[in-house]
C-alpha cells in the first residue's frame, strides 16, 4: 500500500498500522506524535489504526524550546 | 468551535485608555466590551524568553490589565538574538526585571507582576492561582509538563508554543473544551534525544512567527471571539512558509485529563522527564548496575544493602524483594545516613533511576565510596525480572 509519511511517499504491508510507520520511522515512540489524514491518532490507538492507500500520515516530534 | 468570554468586561475605560485602544475599538468584534475584558484580564506568562519576549510585548500592548512573569534567569548577551524585550544595557540583569521596564514603556497601565522564582510543583498551583490564563514561552520540557498539568488541575487554558530552529508548534490545551498536553505527547522524548534551542539552535524571529499565535489566542480566549486554537495543534514550518492545522482529540486514556485519571496532583517532573543533575550523572558513572545485575547478586546471595528511595505510597505499590525504604529528601538531607550500614556496599534504587541517582550523588560526597545505582530502577525489574509485578 502507498502511503505519503512527512510529504514522502513510503510503501507499506497492507496490515501496517500506524504503529508500524512509527516504528520504521523512529526507534524511540515517547515524544513523537501521529497524524493520519490531518488528525492525532492517540497513543493507545496507534497499533488498531490501519493504513489505507494514499493516507497521509505526519509524525510529528516533539520539541522543547521557547 | 467559538467559546464564551473567558473574563467579564471592567467596568469602564479611560479617556486616555481609550484613545490608546481606539484601534481595537473600532473594530466591531472587539470594541468596548472586547477591551473592557482585556483590561479586566489576568494572565500570567512562563518565561521571559524568546517566546516569552513578543508574547509579554504584544499581551502588554494590547491592554491586558494584569500581566506576570515567571523568571529566575538573567539576560545573557546569547539571548538579544531572540528576547527582543531585552537589549544590550540589559546584559547581566534578571530578565523579569528588564521584561517590566519594557513593558512599563510599551503600556503603563498595565499592573505588571514579576514571579523570579523557579516554577515547580511546590509552587505552580498557588502561582498560577490568581491568573484567568497562562502563556507557555519555557524551554525544557519538566516544565511544559509541570505547566500543562497544573493548568488541567485548576481548569485554566493553557496556551502553548514550541520552536525549534525553522520549525514551530503551539495549540490551546484546555481539558474542560479540548485535549491537553498529554492527550498529543504523552510523554517527553528521552533525554538527549530532541536538542533544546541553545543545543540545536533557533532561528530568532521564529519566536515573534509563534509567540505572535500564543497571543492571537489568548486574546480570542479572554474576549470570546472567533475560533480558538482548542482542540487543534498549529505547524509552522519557516523554510516552506506554511501555516497548517492538525485536529487533536481528548484522549480517554490521558493519564490527566481522561476518564481515569492516574495523576491526580503535580508530581516529580524533571524525574517525569528522566533528566538528571550534572551531580548526578557524574555519580552515577561507572556506579549504575542493571537489574540483571541486581539480581544476578541476590542470587549469589552478596552482601549488600538495598535502598528504595521513592516515597512510601510508591512502596507500597510495587517492591524489590529485600529493600529498605529511604525517601530520596532524607538521605539529600542528611538525616538518614547514620542509619546506612558503613561496612558493606549500598545500593539505591527508584521508580527508573533518576531520584537515586540524585541520592547516589548525596551519598557519594557524605563519603559513601562503595555505593551504586539501579538503572531503570523498579520499573525495569518489573519489566525484566519479574513479570508479575505492576508498574506504575
Ligand atoms: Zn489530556
Amino acid at each position: 500500500m502507498k502511503v505519503v509519511v512527512n510529504g514522502t511517499p513510503h510503501e507499506f504491508d497492507e496490515d501496517a498500522t500506524v504503529a508500524t510507520v512509527v516504528r520504521s520511522f523512529t526507534h524511540a515512540p515517547s515524544g513523537v506524535a501521529v497524524a493520519v489524514n490531518d488528525a492525532v491518532v492517540s497513543r493507545g490507538d496507534w497499533e488498531t489504526t490501519a493504513l489505507h492507500d494514499d493516507d497521509r500520515i505526519e509524525v510529528l516530534t516533539a520539541v522543547q524550546g521557547g | 468551535m467559538s467559546l464564551p468570554a473567558l473574563v467579564e468586561p471592567a467596568p469602564e475605560l479611560t479617556v486616555d485608555e481609550v484613545r490608546r485602544y481606539s484601534r481595537h475599538l473600532i473594530i466591531p468584534d472587539v470594541g468596548m466590551d472586547g477591551q473592557k475584558r482585556l483590561k479586566n484580564a489576568k494572565v500570567l506568562c512562563v518565561g521571559a524568553g524568546g517566546l516569552g519576549s513578543p508574547a509579554l510585548m504584544y499581551l502588554a500592548a494590547a491592554g491586558v490589565g494584569t500581566l506576570g512573569v515567571i523568571d529566575f534567569d538573567v539576560v545573557d548577551e546569547s539571548n538579544l538574538q531572540r528576547q527582543v524585550i531585552h537589549g544590550q544595557s540589559d546584559i547581566g540583569r534578571s530578565k523579569a526585571e528588564s521584561a517590566r521596564e519594557t513593558v512599563k514603556e510599551i503600556n503603563p497601565y498595565v499592573d505588571f507582576r514579576i514571579h523570579e522564582e523557579h516554577l515547580d510543583s511546590t509552587n505552580a498551583m498557588e502561582i498560577f492561582a490568581d491568573y484567568d490564563l497562562i502563556v507557555d514561552g519555557t524551554d525544557n520540557f519538566p516544565t511544559r509538563y509541570l505547566v500543562n498539568d497544573a493548568c488541567v488541575l485548576l481548569g485554566k487554558p493553557y496556551v502553548w508554543g514550541s520552536i525549534f530552529r525553522f520549525d514551530g508548534q503551539a495549540a490551546v490545551f484546555w481539558a474542560e473544551h479540548g485535549p491537553c498536553y498529554r492527550c498529543l505527547y504523552p510523554e517527553p522524548p528521552p533525554p538527549g534525544m530532541v536538542p533544546s534551542c541553545a543545543e540545536g539552535g533557533v532561528l530568532g524571529v521564529l519566536c515573534a512567527s509563534v509567540g505572535s499565535i500564543q497571543v492571537t489566542e489568548a486574546i480570542k480566549i479572554l474576549t470570546g471571539i472567533g475560533d480558538p486554537l482548542v482542540g487543534r495543534l498549529m505547524i509552522y514550518d519557516a523554510l516552506e512558509m506554511s501555516y497548517r492545522t492538525v485536529k487533536v482529540q481528548k484522549d480517554p486514556e490521558c493519564p490527566i485529563c481522561g476518564k481515569n485519571p492516574t495523576v491526580t496532583e503535580l508530581i516529580d517532573y524533571e524525574e517525569f522527564c528522566g533528566v538528571a543533575s550534572t551531580d548526578a550523572q557524574e555519580a552515577a558513572l561507572g556506579s549504575t548496575i542493571s537489574v540483571t545485575d541486581l539480581k544476578e547478586m541476590m542470587d549469589r546471595g552478596e552482601n549488600f544493602y538495598l535502598v528504595d528511595v521513592r516515597e512510601p505510597h510508591e512502596y507500597e505499590i510495587v517492591r524489590i524483594p529485600g529493600a529498605t525504604l529511604i525517601p530520596k529528601d532524607e538521605i539529600i538531607s542528611g538525616r538518614a545516613l547514620a542509619q546506612l550500614p558503613q561496612d558493606k556496599p549500598i545500593v539505591l534504587h527508584c521508580k527508573t533511576g533518576g531520584r537515586s541517582a540524585e541520592a547516589l550523588a548525596a551519598l557519594k560526597s557524605a563519603g559513601f565510596s562503595d555505593a551504586s545505582h539501579v538503572q531503570g530502577g523498579v520499573t525495569a525489574w518489573a519489566k525484566q525480572i519479574d513479570t508479575s509485578l505492576p508498574t506504575y
